[in-house]
């Protein structure tokens, strides 16, 4: 990634609010009620870089991404694509930015065709954007995919059907369908959730292989600190719907001042199965999207909030470069002491 | 609820072949006991848990084998019965089940649904006060159960489809890969959840994980698969410290653990897990085990009594074989 290129994928004050089916209650008080999903997020993704959106159930992160690549419309703020709007370009034009993305979805039970078979899932985007020569060549690349991701021996995959496949296949075959056509932005929404350390530590190899080789920029959405920290370069920490911190993986993972992302960093495992673990874990849970509260969106669990907090929201202001937090009283920065991303290194190595 | 398998083979018949996705698996779980299912990406785990609940998938088929619950034969029971017997004893959370909630319907009306055919002196109001309390206790807002499922986001649904196996107060709960999506926050939570579940209501929980460490902290014993097969099955605490068969060893010492981390490499299992359309005769590890020998090669090492409650399937820990390098408990790796 280097600084000098326009960013590929772009969003200033991006928004996402929908309307919700509202309890008895409210529907009595009338009125439309909101959840604010996503609520301004700016972001920029260069070619090659890999972007980690992290937090809580229910932050927002899937939404943004689907707004990242136009699968949702958003309700403010803009996105743009190699310099183009989303929201303005005609249709074709949509269609054929479309074509330079992919998603990999968070739920591979559902985002898979159960009509088609393993060979058509994969071959489907070959032949949408029309990237093989002929059928021999079309054969390869799929059979390469299958391969990249271990469905191997490829040719017992190929003729199966999504719902004939284990949880972590399904997985997988999502993400073979994203990278076969090499395409210059990949959305993947937490791809390897499902798969043991060992194969996931090869996956998230590939794909780091492919963006170096293909110069491919990721938006890559996960709860795993370990993982973001092990692939990302840089990462947001999101907060319902709110970027609270963000920067470089060595920022915001290794040096985090934001209570909030130091209080997700300090619960990620440090596993000893022989000593029944602690983890120092952030009490209460995300407060609602859909009553925010004023101010602060964190200070009702933050154990450093004063008034102020609860009266005024923290901008979003840049700390050091390329370091941006939204805290009225950012802490001093929390060293972890290790990096959790040692036990999927030391694994790739092997 | 006690449960017992005996002999269960199950294979997906496909034109191509049969899957062998289950071979003569074995194993036994005593009432109020918590039990981890783990092994790789394919290796047959939900598979198993499909055979117990009689709802294998298209086109897999129980081609042998029995399967007891507090001693009864399951093959046996009526569709009446057996229906009877998913909803009012056993309760599974479904791998990936994240749209398996009617879209259509209100979370609360589903849940209520369930409770109410279950326990028909529940009312409505009481349903519906049980719902928010579940909500609770997997760390959503109360607030949201009248919200459709769509309007949830992964984790949530996840979430939504613990609070409807627990819906009915289960005996046994299967839960297969129940938090995927969840951060290790709300894991945790969860984890806590299921663990006051089997000490204060006595339920018997066997949890389909690839995630060691969550066995570790969830349950009392392990049941270790490779490629369809048993390789290793014991106590947690007996197993995690001393794993007899090669595959168990390899799998505990890739636990991430920072202490390991920093002086030592952690092991890995070269290769990938066999295909079960045609799996390797004899042991069905040897193609990637650094110790195989000819025997290996040829003939199925039964799973054998190690020592008290621990059994492993592998020709060095019955001594068929000998190997140097290998003994029980070693972890280390070859470099
Ligand atoms: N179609 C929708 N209608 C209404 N609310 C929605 C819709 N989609 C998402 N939401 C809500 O928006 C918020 C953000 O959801 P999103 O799916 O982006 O979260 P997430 O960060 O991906 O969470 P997870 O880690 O659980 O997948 C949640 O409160 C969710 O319930
Ligand atoms: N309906 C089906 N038809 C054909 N083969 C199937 C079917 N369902 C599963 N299989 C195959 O059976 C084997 C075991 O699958 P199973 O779903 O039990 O694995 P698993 O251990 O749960 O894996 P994961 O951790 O990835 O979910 C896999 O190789 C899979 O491809
Ligand atoms: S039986 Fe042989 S091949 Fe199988 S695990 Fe033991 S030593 Fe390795
Ligand atoms: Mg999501
Ligand atoms: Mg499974």
């Amino acid at each position: 990634m280097s600084k000098s290129q326009e960013p590929i994928v772009s969003c200033r004050g991006l928004k996402k609010w929908f309307s919700v089916s509202a309890g008895f209650f409210a529907q009595l008080v009338g009125g439309e009620t909101y959840l604010k999903a996503v609520d301004g997020v700016d972001l920029d993704v260069y070619p090659e870089e890999l972007y980690c959106l992290a937090g809580e159930s229910g932050c927002g992160k899937t939404t943004t991404g689907k707004l990242l690549v136009g699968l949702l419309k958003p309700t403010g703020g803009e996105v743009t694509f190699v310099g183009e709007n989303l929201d303005k370009v005609s249709r074709r034009k949509l269609r054929k930015l479309r074509a330079k993305m992919q998603t990999i979805f968070q739920d591979p039970y559902s985002s898979l065709n159960p009509r088609l078979s393993l060979y058509d899932t994969i071959a489907e985007p070959l032949r949408l954007n029309k990237i093989a020569q002929d059928g021999a060549d079309e054969e390869e690349r799929v059979v390469r995919a299958l391969e990249a991701v271990q469905l191997v021996p490829a040719a017992d995959f190929t003729f199966r059907y999504p719902h004939e496949l284990s949880g972590g296949q399904r997985q997988r075959v999502a993400i073979a369908r994203a990278i076969v056509v090499n395409p210059e932005f990949i959305v993947a929404d937490e791809p390897v959730s499902m798969l043991d350390v060992s194969i996931r530590s090869e996956i998230l190899n590939l794909l780091e292989k492919i963006r170096r080789e293909f110069h491919i920029a990721y938006v890559y959405v996960t709860h795993d600190l370990s993982v973001a920290s092990y692939i990302g370069d840089r990462i947001a920490i999101m907060y319902l719907g709110k970027i609270m911190e963000k920067g470089t993986i060595k920022q915001v993972i290794h040096g985090s001042i934001h209570p909030y992302s130091q209080a997700l960093i300090s619960a990620v495992p440090s596993p000893d199965p022989t000593i029944s673990r602690k983890r120092k874990v952030l009490p209460g849970e995300p407060g609602s999207p859909i009553n925010t509260p004023p101010g602060c969106l964190f200070a009702p669990r933050c154990e450093f909030a004063q008034d102020q907090c609860r009266r005024e929201e923290p901008p979003l202001e840049e700390l050091e470069p390329g370091h941006w937090v939204s805290c009225w009283f950012p802490r001093p920065p929390l060293l972890l002491g290790f990096d959790p991303a040692d036990a999927l290194k030391e694994k790739a190595k092997a | 609820m006690s449960l017992k398998v005996e002999n269960l083979v199950v294979y997906y018949c496909m034109r191509r072949g049969d899957c062998r996705a289950v071979e003569d698996v074995t194993f036994e779980i005593e009432s109020g006991d918590s039990v981890g299912l783990v092994g790789e990406s394919g290796c047959g785990k939900s598979t198993v848990a499909f055979a117990i609940l009689r709802m294998l998938p298209e086109p897999g088929e129980i081609m042998s084998g029995h399967i007891y619950f507090d001693g009864e034969d399951i093959a046996l029971l009526g569709v009446e019965e057996l229906r009877n017997f998913r909803w009012t004893k056993i309760a599974m959370v479904f791998q990936g089940a994240m749209n398996a909630l009617n879209p259509i319907l209100r979370v609360s009306d589903q849940v209520s649904e369930a409770m109410l055919r279950h326990d028909e002196n529940l009312t409505k109001e009481e349903a519906k006060d049980k719902t928010r309390e579940l909500f609770k206790l997997v760390g959503m807002d109360p607030e949201r159960i009248d919200h459709y499922p769509f309007e949830f986001s992964g984790g949530m649904k996840q979430r939504a489809m613990i609070v409807m196996a627990l819906a009915c107060d289960p005996k046994f709960l299967i839960a297969d890969e129940p938090t995927t999506a969840l951060d290790v926050t709300v894991q945790a939570q969860i984890m806590e959840l299921l663990k006051r579940l089997v000490k204060d209501l006595g339920i018997t929980l066997m949890l389909i994980t690839h995630d060691l460490s969550v066995v570790a902290e969830t349950c009392n014993n392990v049941i270790i698969m490779y490629a369809g097969k048993i390789v290793e099955t014991g106590s947690v605490l007996e197993i995690f410290q001393k794993p007899w068969h090669p595959y168990a060893q390899g799998l505990i010492s890739s636990i991430p653990s920072i202490e390991k981390s920093s002086d030592q490499t952690l092991a890995s299992i070269p290769g990938s897990p066999p295909n079960l359309l045609d799996p390797p005769l004899g042991c069905r590890f040897h193609p990637r085990c650094m110790y195989a020998q000819d025997l290996c090669k040829v003939e199925d090492p039964p799973l054998l009594e190690v020592s008290r409650k621990h059994k492993a399937a592998c020709h060095l820990a019955s001594g068929r074989i000998k190997d140097d390098k290998w003994s029980p408990g070693k972890m280390e790796v070859e470099r």
